[in-house]
């Protein structure tokens, strides 16, 4: 069945040939059959292959399909690597793409069947350049997926294009993930001269690989590649400073936020950071800074979301935040932290996403939820489905999100105890601010229009039953990884993963905590994450409108710390300065100058010249007298 | 004689054939400058074939005359110009009673 591992991102690639090219014949069902169907044989597909891989025995597979680059000493195979953590990522996107495309089935009903097959088109593209990113066997074809995904990401963000907001969020998101983008392509260069190979399996084999038989901790050359590929990271998993493009790509549909920038694809940094956990491990310094980035990361998110009063905006900087986080489970040495918590993430944070659709649909496109309240009454699935999501998010046991948030902060506090209490603020900051969203949009009194609250259903069954499905999977998700110190050896998801990240623990060596610091850390952070809980939903249960204006850091937070503008102030108009400089100066005088200098020269000698042309035949004899004296004078001379 | 007298005497033809082609503005003489001009060349041409070839005809029978021949086919030609330049001239007196070059600037628009 592995052998067929070709096939799983091909049926999305069909799915979005069909529903690409065929969009103005399609009908609206028959687009729904394919994108969603294609997406259904790629999960099956990846199924079967984890539970190949889940075998004890079975070591990392490489599929070579073709030579995709060969020049001089360099070669590069277009090539599929399935091992644990490939086959892990493709069960996510599989899995949660198909619910994310079921849904989408009914949520974008209303539009257009042309456009409603453009939408299934870039979603089943989507879903195949994330599947080549996770199935990539060397840098460069995951670089393939990396670019694949982003152009997706723009046109989903740009999907209704008539909007210019839109489209500049859109255009936000690209050129944002282009920088990202130029330092991972630096890294994979860099990666090629210092070692003449990108590929996962030469590089770090136990056996023989390039970096395992490396001894030095922090060289140069390693620590530039893994700064470089954390730039990449940065602009694609939105940390600071590429993070602003996250909270304004939800301008696309709800089930695209769900998808790609809450589900998958941001999470394509942590999945490559993953993956190169060894170059990683060998170049501490970066981990440090991985480790800052994505702690202030998670921080500065989560305060931002305090304010927001926008749905969707809440939850993009929840994603932020929470990307932080994994970013912190990376920088401390918590591989498998990291990777449990973008399961876990995957899970709760689309059924969020989903949920919040499911809440924009009833209220007919209103995002606010100051204009919201009492929902809970008109949709019972949707407010416990995201009533669930929120406790999973939030970290109150047994949800998943608890044990894949205290696996990193236990990682964190091993690491360094500061570190723990700042991300341990953080995830207080989580608690409260998604217990405000649901407290303002699901309890209190209905503050929306009266033309609104007649409106107000629960949504149909096929976006009731993905939102079941996630907000089982919340629940449960995190049994895979129960920490040593509650059950012993329970932590299955650590022995799947063990084969990727041996030889990274083998050279960290994190400490051990006591036992008994463990629990008391678990059982302090639980207590004030449901206290923070309680009191935000007692805060917010019965919220008014209030007229006044946010004061002090209430306005800062409310303005997102203004960064938009500053790097408005650092970087946009500087660079719209120097545009205006170039144009006004370099081009209206140097460059139009010249062009427009040699025209007039030409125009000049040539009346000059035309003089020459009287039409008086003795001129002409005369000139070519001349020209045959000054012939023969050089005739004379030449020799 | 030496050879150098003939070079003379057809630059000296040619020289006032030149100036006087640049210089004169009647039809006529400028037609007449240009016949010393062709003259002046046959004049060369022959005094070379005679002076310089004798030494080759031993030899290369064929070659010797050659200078002559085109001589010859210089002074066809430029009888022939001569028909139909005299005839132009007619022609132009008939139109503008006149045979003043300059007089022709008029064409060029």
């Amino acid at each position: 069945m592995i052998n067929l591992v070709y096939l799983v991102p091909l049926l999305p690639l069909i799915g979005f040939l069909i529903n690409g090219l065929a969009r103005n014949i399609l009908s609206k069902s028959f687009v729904s059959i394919i994108g969603s169907g294609v997406i259904l044989g790629s999960f099956f597909i990846s199924l079967l292959i984890f539970f190949q891989v889940r075998d004890e025995n079975f070591t990392a597979q490489i599929f070579s399909y073709f030579d995709f680059i060969s020049v001089g000493k360099i070669k590069v195979d277009f090539a599929f690597q399935v091992d644990q953590l490939s086959s892990l990522f493709l069960l996510i996107i599989t899995g949660v793409g198909f619910l994310i495309h079921v849904y989408s089935t009914s949520y974008m009903r209303e539009e257009d069947s042309k456009d409603f097959a453009r939408y299934f088109a870039y979603l089943n593209l989507f879903v195949f350049s994330m599947l080549i990113l996770v199935l990539g066997a060397n840098y460069v074809i995951m670089f393939i997926g990396w670019e694949g995904v982003g152009l997706c990401s723009y046109l989903l963000i740009g999907y209704w294009f008539k909007n210019t907001d839109y489209n500049n969020a859109a255009k936000k998101a690209f050129i944002m993930n282009r920088i990202g983008d130029l330092g991972f392509l630096l890294g994979i260069f860099w990666m090629i001269n210092a070692f003449g190979t990108v590929s996962f399996h030469d590089l770090f084999n136990s056996n023989n690989g390039i970096i395992s038989s490396i001894s030095a901790i922090n060289s140069p050359t390693l620590v530039g590649i893994t700064m470089l590929l954390f730039v990449g990271a940065m602009g694609k998993s939105a940390q600071i400073p590429l993070y602003t493009w996250l909270p304004d790509a939800m301008a696309g549909p709800t089930p695209v936020s769900a998808l790609i920038h809450a589900a998958t694809m941001v999470t394509a940094g942590i999945y490559m950071i993953a993956r190169s956990n060894l170059i990683y491990t060998h170049a501490p310094a970066t981990m440090t800074l991985v480790a800052i980035i994505g702690l202030s990361t998670a921080i500065l998110a989560a305060t931002i979301a305090l304010k927001q009063n926008d749905i969707k905006k809440v939850l993009a900087y929840s994603t932020v935040s929470q990307l932080g986080y994994m970013f912190l489970g990376l920088g401390v040495g918590a591989y498998t932290g990291a990777v449990f918590h973008v399961i876990t993430h995957a899970f709760f944070k689309a059924l969020l996403f989903l949920g919040a659709g499911s809440v924009i649909h009833a209220m007919g496109g209103e995002q606010d939820i100051r204009n919201m309240g009492g929902l809970s009454k008109h949709m019972r699935i949707t407010y416990l489905t995201f009533f669930t999501g929120c406790i999973a998010i939030a970290g109150i046991p047994p949800f998943s999100g608890f044990f894949s948030k205290d696996e990193i902060l236990a990682g964190a506090f091993a690491h360094n105890p500061v570190l723990y209490f700042i991300g341990l603020g953080g995830a207080l900051l989580t608690a409260f601010y998604m217990f405000r969203l649901l407290a303002m949009t699901f309890l209190g009194k209905f503050r929306g229009t009266e033309e609104q609250s007649h409106h107000l259903h629960e949504s149909p069954s096929a976006i009731t039953i993905p939102l079941i499905i996630l907000a089982f999977l919340s629940i449960a998700g995190g049994l895979v990884g129960i920490p040593e110190f509650m059950i012993p050896h329970e932590h299955r998801l650590q022995e799947f993963l063990n084969p990727i990240f041996a030889q990274s623990n083998g050279i960290l060596l994190n400490p051990e905590i006591p036992r008994q610091t463990e629990y008391l850390l678990t059982g302090v952070s639980t207590i004030l994450i449901l206290v923070t809980s309680i009191w935000a939903w007692k805060k917010y249960k019965n919220y008014q409108v209030k007229p006044s204006d946010e004061t002090g850091l209430g306005k800062v937070l409310v303005n997102k710390w203004y960064v938009d503008e500053l790097y408005d102030l650092i970087i946009v108009k500087p660079l719209k300065a120097l545009s205006l400089f170039f144009n006004n100066v370099i081009e209206r005088t140097g460059i139009d100058g010249l062009v427009n200098g040699v025209g007039r020269g030409i125009n000049y000698s040539s009346r000059q010249i035309r003089l020459l042309q009287s039409g008086q035949v003795g001129t002409y004899i005369l000139m070519m007298v001349i020209g045959v004296v000054i012939l023969f004078i050089i005739q004379l001379f030449a020799k | 004689m030496e050879i150098r007298w003939y070079i003379f005497l057809s630059v000296a033809l040619f020289c006032i054939g030149v100036i006087g082609a640049l210089t004169r503005r009647n039809a006529i003489i400028v037609f007449m400058c240009i016949e010393l001009m062709l003259n002046s060349v046959n004049l060369l041409l022959v005094a070379f074939s005679k002076m310089h070839m004798s030494g080759v005809a031993a030899k290369y029978p064929g070659l010797a005359t050659d200078a002559q021949l085109f001589v010859f086919f210089i002074m066809v030609v430029a009888a022939a110009e001569v028909s139909v330049g005299l005839a132009i001239i007619v022609m132009m007196y008939r139109n503008t009673h006149s045979v003043d070059i300059n007089f022709l600037n008029r064409l060029k628009n």
